[in-house]
Formats: C-alpha cells, sequence, structure tokens
C-alpha cells in the first residue's frame, strides 16, 4: 500500500516535468493567438525553425530573436502586403529528424507561407528533400560549406568563396605558408579543408597537420602537442560550437599566443566571443561578412534597435545578421511579386537588392546565395572584432567553385 | 624526448580530470547502484556556482581581491551541490532503491529539467569563466614542455579530494556506517543504524564532488547547460572500468582510460582514439566482467 501511494507521487512529478517541459511551446501559441486577433483581416504565416533546446541552442536562440524582431519591426511598418506576419516558432531541438518533421508540419499543417531556419548543414540537409517535396520555401542563415543549390532553399550565408577561399589566400600573403588545419568531425569542416588543401596545393601553401575532433570534444592537450611538434604558421580553425571554448582556453596555457601562430576562425563570431572569453582570444582572427562593428548606418540602427529589445549585454553576429536579412528579403520578395506564392517569391527574388546591416546584398538569380562582402576581422580585447580587410565589393556566390580551375575535382566529386 | 614528457604529463592530466568526474559517480552509483543520469547536471551546478561566485567578486569586492575568488568557488561549489544531492535523494531517489532502470529514467528526467533551467537562468550560450591570474601559464620544465598550472592545480586538487574521500569512508565513523550500510542493509539497519540518513549523506557528498569537479572544468573547457552530457559517458565507464564499489578501482579506471586516451589519440586521431578506447573496455570486460577491482562481499553477489 505505502509502496503504491511512493509510486503514484514518483508518477505526479513525472508529469510535473512534463508539463514543465511543454510550457515553452505554451508561450508560442499564445502569443500567436493573441497575435491573429489583433491584426485584423487576414494574417501571413512563417514559421521560425531553430534549435531552442539541445546543444545547438547556444547558437541559434539568437538567430530566433533577429528573425523574431525583423518580424515585428515589418509589422509596426503595417506587415507585408497590408498583412501581418504571424510567426509560429518550433523547435528542432538539436535534432536533424526533429527538423525534418517540424519542417513538414510547418509546411502543411500550419500553412506558413515561407520558414526561416536551421544552423547545423545537417539539419539543411534533413530539411532538403522535405522542402523540395513540400515545394515550400526555406531561408538558410549560416555560412556552410557549399557544393550544394537546391531551388527551395534561399542562402542568406557565405558559402565558401565568400569566407574560405579568401581567407586562406589573406593569409597565405600575410601570415605564412604552413597551414595546421583544425576541425569538428563532421560535414563542414571536412569539406571545408578538403577545398583548403587544393587550394593550398596551387597558392603554394604547405600542409603541416590536420586534425579532427568529435563534436563536444574538450581535450585538447594532445591536438595542441601536435600542433607544437607540427610549428605551423597558421592554425585553419573550423572547429564547431563548445569545443573552441576548450581549444582556445588550452592553447593559451600551453603558452602558445596569438603572436607564435596565427589562428584564423570560421566559426567564432561575437557571441561565441562572449562565452570563450576575450582574453584567450584577443589577437586571433575570424572571416564573416558582417561584424558588430561594421560601418554601415543601417548597421547603427540594427545593433541599436537588437540591444534595446533584448538587453545592452547581447551583441549581433553574423548569422544573426544573415537570419535578419532573409526576413527583409523574403518580406521585399512577396512585395515585388504581390503574392506569397512560392514560386512567384522565388521569381521576384531574383536579383533582389537589399541595403542590410553589412551593406549592400543581393540575391544572385542563378544559385539562389547572396552577393556579399568579404570580412577579416582581429578580436579586440572588447569582444568585437576589428576589420583588418575586406573584398571592397559583395563577391558573387559560386557555391560550386566553378570559377576556381584547382576546384574542379570537388565539385565533379560533388 | 621532450614529446614523450608532454604526453605522459597529458594522459595523467586528463586522467585527473576523468577521476574528479568519476568520482562523485563512484560513490553513488559504485557503492549505492544508484544509475544517477543527472550526475552530469551535478557538475554543471558546481560549474555555474563558480561562475556566480566569479561575478559576486567582479561586482562587490575591489579588483585585487578578484583573482581569489575560486579559492570561494571551490566550497561554494561543493555546497550547492551537496544540497542539490540532498533534496534529489529525499525528493526521489529515496523510493527508487533497488530499482536501477526506474532511477535510470527518473534521474534523466531531472537532469533534463536541471538543464532547461539554467538554460531559463543563464541563458542558451555558454557564459565565459575568468581564470584567477595565479593560475594562467605554466611551468617550464625543459626545452619545449611547459607544464600548465590549471593542469597542475586540477592534479592536486583531485589528490586532496581523494585524500580526504578516504578520510572519510575508511576512518571516520560516519564513513564506517556508510560501508555497512552498503554492504549490508538489513544487518547495518538491525544494528541500529539509520540507514535513510547514510543514504541521503553518501549521495548529498557524492553529488558535492561532483559540483567540485564543475568548479575545476570552468579552468579548461566550456560552460553551458549541456556540459554535463559531455562527461557522463566517460564517468560511467571509468567506474564501471574500475569495478563497481571500491575507490581504488575508480583511480585506476581513470588512470587506464586516461592515459591510453591520450597514447592512442597521439598516435591516431581524436575520433579513431576515442573508439580504440572503447574497444579496449569492451575488450577488458569481456575478459574482467567485475571490472580492474572486483569487490567481495556475500550481500552483493546475489
Amino acid at each position: 500500500m505505502g509502496k503504491n501511494v511512493w509510486k503514484s507521487g514518483v508518477f505526479v512529478l513525472l508529469a510535473c516535468m512534463l508539463v514543465l517541459a511543454g510550457c515553452g511551446k505554451n508561450e508560442n501559441t499564445a502569443a500567436s493567438t493573441n497575435a491573429s486577433e489583433s491584426g485584423g483581416g487576414e494574417d501571413i504565416k512563417v514559421g521560425i525553425l531553430h534549435s531552442l533546446s539541445g546543444t545547438m541552442a547556444i547558437s541559434e536562440v539568437s538567430v530566433k530573436d533577429a528573425e523574431m524582431m525583423a518580424i515585428d519591426e515589418i509589422n509596426a511598418k503595417g506587415g507585408v502586403l497590408g498583412k501581418k506576419l504571424v510567426p509560429v516558432v518550433e523547435d528542432g531541438a538539436s535534432d536533424w529528424p526533429t527538423f525534418a518533421e517540424k519542417a513538414r508540419k510547418l509546411i502543411s499543417e500550419d500553412e506558413v507561407a515561407t520558414v526561416f531556419g536551421g544552423w547545423t548543414s545537417s539539419s539543411r540537409k534533413a530539411m532538403l528533400p522535405v522542402f523540395e517535396e513540400l515545394k515550400g520555401l526555406l531561408w538558410y542563415p549560416v555560412q556552410y560549406e557549399g557544393l550544394e543549390q537546391s531551388p527551395y532553399i534561399m542562402y542568406t550565408g557565405a558559402t565558401t568563396n565568400q569566407q574560405i577561399v579568401p581567407a586562406v589566400s589573406w593569409l597565405l600573403e600575410n601570415h605564412g605558408k604552413k597551414f595546421f588545419l583544425l576541425g569538428s568531425d563532421y560535414v563542414f569542416p571536412r569539406t571545408a579543408n578538403k577545398i583548403i588543401k587544393e587550394q593550398l596545393k596551387v597558392e603554394s601553401g604547405e600542409l603541416v597537420g590536420e586534425e579532427y575532433t568529435p563534436l563536444g570534444h574538450t581535450d585538447y592537450a594532445t591536438v595542441i602537442a601536435k600542433i607544437k611538434e607540427a610549428k605551423p604558421d597558421v592554425i585553419f580553425n573550423t572547429l564547431n560550437g563548445d569545443s573552441n571554448v576548450a581549444f582556445f582556453k588550452q592553447m593559451k596555457d600551453a603558452g602558445i599566443s596569438p603572436d607564435d601562430i596565427t589562428t584564423l576562425s570560421v566559426s567564432v563570431a561575437e557571441e561565441e566571443i562572449r562565452g570563450i572569453g576575450v582574453d584567450v582570444l584577443a589577437g586571433t582572427y575570424a572571416a564573416w561578412n558582417y561584424y558588430q562593428t561594421t560601418d554601415t548606418p543601417a548597421n547603427k540602427t540594427f545593433v541599436e534597435n537588437y540591444k534595446k529589445k533584448y538587453g545592452e549585454d547581447r551583441v549581433t553576429a553574423d548569422p544573426i545578421e544573415a537570419g535578419y536579412d532573409a526576413v527583409y528579403l523574403w518580406a521585399a520578395a512577396v512585395e515585388k511579386a504581390g503574392s506569397t506564392d512560392v514560386e512567384k517569391v522565388k521569381e521576384a527574388a531574383k536579383e533582389l537588392e537589399w541595403d542590410a546591416p553589412e551593406g549592400k546584398v543581393k540575391i544572385d538569380g542563378e544559385t539562389q546565395h547572396l552577393y556579399k562582402t568579404v570580412r577579416i576581422g582581429e578580436v579586440q580585447t572588447d569582444g568585437q572584432f576589428k576589420e583588418v580587410w575586406n573584398s571592397g565589393e559583395p563577391v558573387k556566390p559560386d557555391p560550386y567553385l566553378k570559377g576556381y580551375e584547382w576546384a574542379a575535382s570537388l565539385s565533379e566529386g560533388k | 624526448m621532450d614529446m614523450i614528457v608532454l604526453q605522459l604529463f597529458n594522459g595523467i592530466s586528463v586522467s585527473s580530470i576523468l577521476l574528479l568526474i568519476a568520482l562523485g559517480l563512484a560513490i553513488t552509483f559504485g557503492l549505492m547502484k544508484v544509475i544517477n543520469m543527472a550526475h552530469g547536471e551535478l557538475i554543471m551546478i558546481g560549474a555555474y556556482t563558480a561562475y556566480v561566485v566569479q561575478n559576486l567578486f567582479a561586482s562587490y569586492m575591489p579588483d585585487e581581491a578578484f583573482g581569489w575568488y575560486f579559492a570561494l568557488a571551490i566550497p561554494a561549489s561543493f555546497g550547492v551541490a551537496f544540497v542539490f544531492g540532498l533534496v534529489l535523494e529525499m525528493g526521489l531517489i529515496r523510493f527508487l532503491y533497488g530499482r536501477p532502470l526506474d532511477s535510470l529514467l527518473a534521474t534523466w528526467g531531472v537532469g533534463l529539467m536541471l538543464q532547461q533551467i539554467a538554460r531559463s537562468i543563464f541563458g542558451a550560450p555558454n557564459v565565459g569563466v575568468t581564470s584567477p591570474e595565479w593560475l594562467n601559464g605554466g611551468m617550464t620544465v625543459f626545452g619545449g614542455v611547459v607544464l600548465p598550472y590549471k593542469r597542475l592545480f586540477i592534479i592536486g586538487l583531485v589528490l586532496l579530494c581523494l585524500f580526504a574521500m578516504y578520510l572519510y569512508i575508511y576512518r571516520s565513523h560516519s564513513g564506517r556506517r556508510m560501508r555497512a550500510v552498503m554492504q549490508n542493509r538489513e544487518m547495518a539497519a538491525c544494528l541500529g543504524i539509520s540507514t535513510r540518513r547514510v543514504d541521503a549523506v553518501t549521495f548529498a557528498i557524492g553529488s558535492g564532488i561532483a559540483g567540485i569537479a564543475g568548479c575545476a572544468l570552468t579552468l579548461i573547457g566550456p560552460i553551458g547547460p549541456s556540459i554535463g552530457t559531455y562527461y557522463i559517458v566517460d564517468a560511467f565507464m571509468v567506474v564501471v572500468l574500475g569495478g563497481v564499489g571500491k575507490l581504488v578501482g575508480t583511480v585506476f579506471g581513470a588512470l587506464g582510460i586516461g592515459m591510453s586516451n591520450t597514447l592512442f589519440e597521439y598516435w591516431t586521431t581524436a575520433s579513431l582514439g576515442k573508439v580504440l578506447v572503447f574497444l579496449c573496455i569492451v575488450a577488458f570486460l569481456q575478459w574482467k566482467p567485475m571490472g580492474l577491482v572486483a569487490m567481495r562481499s556475500r550481500s552483493l553477489d546475489n
């Protein structure tokens, strides 16, 4: 008898957990019903699909925030085609099948006009067939490894020729020929490093080491020992997520300063600097298309509004800006098309230009990627970047690297 | 030569971290047979406590005192995780003794809840913990061999914890009661030991040590809501390999995994190294299912 009482106690507790876990979701639905009541007339539903929990939440929550901010701003100005935008927020939970499932739900059940979402390449690859099958439109806001082009995805982050390829050339010119490639063990770093190795061959660089560590790896003592042995001029860092924290902290403790070996990262932005610690990052480099310090009038208002909405201590970063751009570009395309129909919007989006916080961007009609300016920045002691080089003008996207002879074998192998 | 010395040191330092995260688990899992999946989250609680102590120091203490926040963070992490452990034991674990699968599921749920709570309080991104100035840099032994002070400090901290645990379990009255309960619960209860109190305190101590581990991890790795999930598997591996129920087994388990991991990683790659370590553990457990050091006790036979 007594045992049964305890048993039911445990069940009640478990039930409480479930309710708690569900709370986050209730909030969203509540928000969307309110919005639809106040909207008047018909609303346009748009999907937002990011990891709000799990390992990728670290990065994706702020992209979601930026997209929500863009939607609010557009609504404040009267919406799109005179209708209010109503966001339907879903949690991909850092789990690729969940991303595919939620994408399907957003398109077929919620009947959203478009979806903004994804971060990891795995999540994008999981969603891709769903969007192609149901003819939905996905706006993907993060730099990635290229070698892809889907008619139902708009890529507002950089592809390799807008980030990695120019960064390698810049490093070869300014910091030395001996490269050590360090990355997390999954699609993006492996593909990126394949490209870098081809490029090093033709631009007379030298590969002195290549290491991959599992996602979430935290002990870099051995890798650092290998780096010491290889004596590179440059470490090209494609580590993703938390591993960066461990890597940079342990580099500093091993007595290797940015003056000894130049480190350039492609996944460390302002947001990450806060979590890794400025004290260990100052003096290292990153390649992006946007920094919080990027000097354009549009960026000034963007940063101000973001901080006003989410707090003074929040920072903007490249993928955050790309997410924000995506909403505005979609809205502009809808206005131009006069309809939210996916095919019409895609057609209207071709060659569409917009003054983004990063400067002028343009949708390339052929590849559905953006023309973007490439920027290399050095981490300063205040956690912000100082731009040390930029491409001067927006670079045409080239996801298959057709413009580079040395890359021929890569795009064939696809 | 440099390389060999450096890798030996790296191996020991990896082992020391493994030992620190597994020590608390060795008590809760090894002695009490509770599969505590929330152990990683207790590590997280310790890490966030260090973060909070750091912030308190930064806002309320003079700048020159900041470097000493870490000295306070260690006992604070122990204390906070101890209290959490106590509450967890009295509110949930107590009803699940002898039901390993139920305790696994329930504590896993608790772990998820704690992660989400941390995410609500501290936000999803990692938080930065600045290491105290006196732990920066390293000791140059000879040539290119630099031994980081942080790693040396962690090794020292682990030895201290180990010694304290030894004194508590084998040399104190409450430790004796604890061993009695773990080895023969009914008999101990018959002799007038309050097994409930012993259970609660034992579990809380294991949790407190997880807190210290979390505090130490702020020196070398990321501090985020999911920090525990990285370490939980390693911690279980150490305890299982070491042999359930003996402190000395945990020490050898950690040394074995840490050293072999470092060596394999040096010869191959980080991913392959990890696979090789797993293979070795599987092979070893086939040969010696009870682990490195097996506890012999009649009550444990059934």
